[in-house]
């Protein structure tokens, strides 16, 4: 999994089945020191969270299927798994 | 999944057949301000995109199976047209 931090959402009309009715977030990558990074992902997000969170982003499509329990095969990667509360231990 | 911006088509007559009846799109890599990374892909694109629509996509295995029935033989594919980008 990466850090994330939410900085959005997308609004789609026209996208695969599996992606109805889930929200989905702009997520960027974070550094432990939270610390915005290069790159954006697109987060299906069954947690909540909302802009501004700091998130846990795992990009693996078997724990999508098993976090969205899909019998169909599902394109689907990148998914929000938590809201992180504090991250501790990262020296200065 | 990521964020890409169509920019062409590509049309190939001699490929695999399990990419009959698969439309390839170019397309290239943007972030959160549609501002290209410089990263280009030929996609498959599963929901008819025209040159200029922002879309999502998705890598790796997963981008084998955006078909219930079928594989397909593609790392990238274009899963999502963009309507609007709240950040």
């Amino acid at each position: 999994m990466v850090l994330g931090k939410v900085i959005g959402s997308l609004v789609s009309t026209v996208k695969h089945s599996c992606y109805q009715n889930k929200k989905i977030s702009l997520v960027k990558p974070v550094s432990p020191r939270e610390q915005v990074q290069q790159g954006v992902m697109v987060a299906v997000d069954l947690i909540g969270a909302r802009k501004g969170d700091i998130v846990l982003v795992a990009s693996e499509g078997r724990a999508a299927e098993e976090l969205m329990n899909f019998s169909c095969r599902m394109p689907v990667r990148s998914m929000i798994v938590g809201i992180v509360d504090s991250i501790d231990g990262v020296d200065g | 999944m990521r964020l890409g911006r169509v920019i062409g088509k590509v049309w190939a007559t001699v490929k695999d057949d399990q990419l009959d009846a698969v439309k390839l799109a170019i397309m290239e890599v943007v972030d959160e301000n549609q501002i290209a990374t410089g990263k280009t892909f030929v996609a498959a694109d599963t929901i008819g995109t025209r040159d200029g629509d922002i879309v999502f996509w998705v890598s790796g295995a997963e981008a084998t199976r955006p078909f219930p029935e079928r594989y397909i033989p593609s790392d990238v594919t274009i899963i999502g047209l963009v309507d609007t980008l709240d950040t």
